[in-house]
C-alpha cells in the first residue's frame, strides 16, 4: 500500500535526461503540460506520446515504475473519464434511463484519460530523474526574480527540499511503526470507517512524536552550522546551462510550436 | 524433537522491480525447538531483522516457507493475526511504538487485541511488567515521561503480555548503557527460565549471546553460515572472523593467556567459565 507512493522518489542514473539542468527540465515540463492542454486531436496526441516515449527511453527509467506511479490516481482518471463519457452532449449511440453515451463523449473521455495519464507520467519522469536537491535548486533559480517583490523564494525552496527529503523517511517510519503495532495484533485493514479511524491512533501518535523530534533535531543541526536563510549564501554546485540544455530547450520549443500549428489545423 | 518453527529455503527480496532490489535473505533454512534459547548473530545488514519478521508473518516470503507447529503460516491468511499473538516479536528500538496515555494501557494493547477479558488483561499486564523489570508504580505514569531504558522495557512488556509461545527480540540491548543492558538481559533470562517458552535473541554482541543462549545461528550475507552450541561456534574463531564477527572478549583473554604461557582452557566463553578455568588452574598448582 505505502509502496505505491512513489511521488518525489528519485531513481539515480546517468542518462542525458538525468544530467540536464533542472531548470531546463522544469521548463520542459511546463511546456509539455501546456502542449498537452493545447493538443486537439489524435495527431497532436500521437506527437506528444512519441515525445514522452523518447524521453522515457533516453532516461532508461523502467516504464514499469512509471506505470506503477499511476496506481494512486487511477480512481481520479476513471472518474473523469466516466463523467466525460456520460455528460458530453452530441450524437447519441446508446441510452438507458437517464444515461446516454455520445460519440463526442467517447472521444472526450478518451482524450481526457490520455491527457491525465501523460501529464502524470511526464511529471513523474521529472521527479524520477532529478534529485530533490537539484529540483529545488532549479525552482529557486527560476523563481529568483520574485525575490524583488519580497516573495521568500529561498525559504520556500528550503522548506520544499526538506519536505521532499523527508517523504521517504516518513514512509519508512510509518512502515516500521505499522509493523510493530501489527506484531501486537493491530488490525489496519478490516472494520468499518470508525473502527479504522480508531485503529490509526497507535500509528499516528508515534509518527507525530517522531516527526516533531526529527524536526527539532534538524533545526538544531542547522543552527549549529550557522544557517541563517538565503542572504549571501552561495552554492557548492552553481547551476550552469550546457549545450545539451540549449538543444533541449530548442527541441521543446519546436514541439510546442508543432502542437500549436496542428491545433490551428484542427488536428 | 519437532521444531516449533521451521524455516525452509526462505528468500526475501525488498523492492522487486526497482533499481534498488536485492535479496536480504537468500535461501535460509533454520529450525527452532520448543523451550530453547536461540541466539541469532550476524553483522549489520546480514539479514537478521528481515529473517525474524518472517517468523510471525509480518513479511511474506518471496520464496520458501515458514512453518509454525508444522503448518505453513501463510496457508490461511486470515489466521496470520493469531500467529502474531503466538510468536511475539519485539522490534529493534521498540520504544518508538509507544502511544498510550499510561504504561498500563500501552502494555494492554496486545492482550486487548486478542479479545481477552478485563481481569485477564489486568493479570497479564502485572505479570508482564514484573518480567520486564518495571516497578508497579510506573504502570500509571505516561510512557513518554520514562527514561529510554524504561521505555524499552514497557515495549517488551507489551509483547510479553500476549504470553506468546515464542518470544523474538531484535537487538533488545542496542543503545543501552552496560548496566541497563545486563539488567535487561537478566530479565529476559529469568523470563525464559520461569515460563519455559522459546526465546530467540538477535544480537551482534558475542558476549551477550555467549552469556545467554543454548544454541547459535550465525548469519552472514543473507545466509546461515554456521549453527550449533556456543562451544561449537566459538571454537571456529577463524571462520567467524572471516564473516566479520569475532569470539567473546573473555575467549580472547583466554587465548592471549595461553599465548603467554598460562595454560588455561581455551574453551571459555563467559566470565564465569574463565573464573572456573583460572581457579582450576590455581588448584593444579601450575599458575603464574
Ligand atoms: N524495508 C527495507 N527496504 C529495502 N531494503 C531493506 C529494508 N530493510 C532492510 N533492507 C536491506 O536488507 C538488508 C538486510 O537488512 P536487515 O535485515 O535489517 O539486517 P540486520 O538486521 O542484520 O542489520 C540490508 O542490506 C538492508 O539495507
Ligand atoms: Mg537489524
Amino acid at each position: 500500500m505505502l509502496k505505491d507512493i512513489t511521488l518525489g522518489q528519485y531513481f539515480p542514473g546517468n542518462s542525458v535526461v538525468h544530467r540536464l539542468d533542472p531548470r531546463t527540465k522544469l521548463l520542459m515540463v511546463v511546456a509539455y503540460i501546456a502542449a498537452l492542454f493545447l493538443a486537439k486531436w489524435f495527431v497532436s496526441y500521437a506527437v506528444m506520446l512519441a515525445v514522452l516515449a523518447a524521453c522515457v527511453s533516453i532516461s532508461r527509467v523502467p516504464p514499469k515504475s512509471l506505470v506503477r506511479g499511476l496506481k494512486p490516481v487511477l480512481f481520479i482518471i476513471a472518474f473523469t473519464a466516466v463523467l466525460n463519457l456520460f455528460y458530453t452532449p452530441g450524437r447519441e449511440i446508446w441510452r438507458w434511463w437517464i444515461f446516454k453515451i455520445t460519440w463526442e463523449g467517447m472521444e472526450t473521455a478518451f482524450f481526457m484519460m490520455l491527457r491525465i495519464t501523460m501529464l502524470i507520467m511526464g511529471t513523474f519522469l521529472l521527479t524520477y530523474t532529478t534529485s530533490p536537491i537539484r529540483l529545488t535548486d532549479g525552482l529557486e533559480s527560476l523563481l529568483g526574480p520574485l525575490k524583488k517583490v519580497h516573495v521568500p523564494v529561498h525559504e520556500l525552496s528550503m522548506m520544499m527540499s526538506i519536505a521532499l527529503r523527508f517523504i521517504p523517511t516518513l514512509i519508512e517510519e510509518t512502515d516500521k511503526i505499522m509493523s510493530a503495532q501489527k506484531a501486537r495484533g493491530a488490525d489496519f485493514e478490516t472494520g468499518n470507517l470508525l473502527q479504522r479511524a480508531k485503529a490509526m491512533i497507535p500509528l499516528l501518535v508515534p509518527l507525530f512524536i517522531s516527526a516533531f523530534r526529527r524536526a527539532d533535531e534538524l533545526a538544531v543541526a542547522m543552527e549549529c552550522r550557522c544557517y541563517h536563510g538565503g542572504e549571501g549564501r552561495t552554492k557548492l554546485h552553481p547551476l550552469r546551462y550546457q549545450r545539451r540544455d540549449y538543444v533541449t530547450l530548442l527541441l521543446g520549443a519546436a514541439v510546442l510550436g508543432t502542437v500549436i500549428a496542428l491545433r490551428n489545423f484542427g488536428l | 524433537m519437532e521444531p516449533i518453527i521451521r524455516v525452509e529455503n526462505l528468500v526475501h527480496t525488498y523492492g522487486e522491480g526497482t533499481p534498488f532490489c536485492r535479496s536480504a535473505v537468500d535461501g535460509i533454512s533454520l529450525d527452532i525447538y520448543p523451550g530453547e534459547f536461540l541466539g541469532v548473530i550476524g553483522h549489520t545488514g546480514s539479514g537478521k531483522s528481515t529473517l525474524i519478521q518472517h517468523l510471525n508473518g509480518l513479511l511474506k516470503p518471496t520464496a520458501g516457507r515458514v512453518l509454525f507447529h508444522g503448518k505453513d503460516i501463510w496457508e490461511d491468511t486470515k489466521k496470520i493475526r493469531e500467529v502474531r499473538f503466538r510468536v511475539g516479536l519485539v522490534f529493534q528500538y521498540p520504544e518508538y511504538q509507544l502511544f498510550e496515555e499510561t504504561v498500563r494501557k500501552d502494555i494492554s494493547f496486545g492482550p486487548k487485541n486478542m479479545g481477552l477479558s478485563e481481569e485477564e488483561i489486568a493479570r497479564r499486564v502485572e505479570r508482564a511488567a514484573a518480567f520486564a523489570g518495571l516497578a508497579p508504580e510506573l504502570l500509571d505514569q505516561s510512557p513518554f515521561e520514562l527514561s529510554g531504558g524504561q521505555k524499552r522495557r514497557v515495549a517488551i512488556a507489551g509483547v510479553i503480555a500476549m504470553e506468546p509461545e515464542v518470544l523474538v527480540l531484535d537487538e533488545p540491548s542496542a543503545g543501552l548503557d552496560p548496566a541497563g543492558r545486563d539488567g535487561l538481559l537478566a530479565n529476559i533470562r529469568d523470563y525464559h527460565r520461569a515460563t519455559g517458552s522459546t526465546v530467540v535473541l538477535v544480537s551482534h554482541s558475542m558476549d551477550e549471546i555467549a552469556e545467554n543462549v543454548d544454541r547459535i545461528a550465525v548469519l552472514s550475507d543473507a545466509g546461515v553460515v554456521m549453527s550449533g552450541t556456543p562451544q561449537e561456534v566459538f571454537s571456529r574463531s577463524e571462520e567467524l572472523e572471516a564473516v566479520g564477527l569475532t569470539v567473546p572478549q573473555v575467549t580472547k583473554v583466554a587465548m592471549e593467556l595461553r599465548r603467554r604461557g598460562v595454560m588455561v582452557d581455551a574453551a571459555v566463553y563467559t566470565v564465569s567459565d574463565l573464573y572456573h578455568a583460572l581457579t582450576a588452574l590455581g588448584k593444579g598448582g601450575a599458575g603464574c
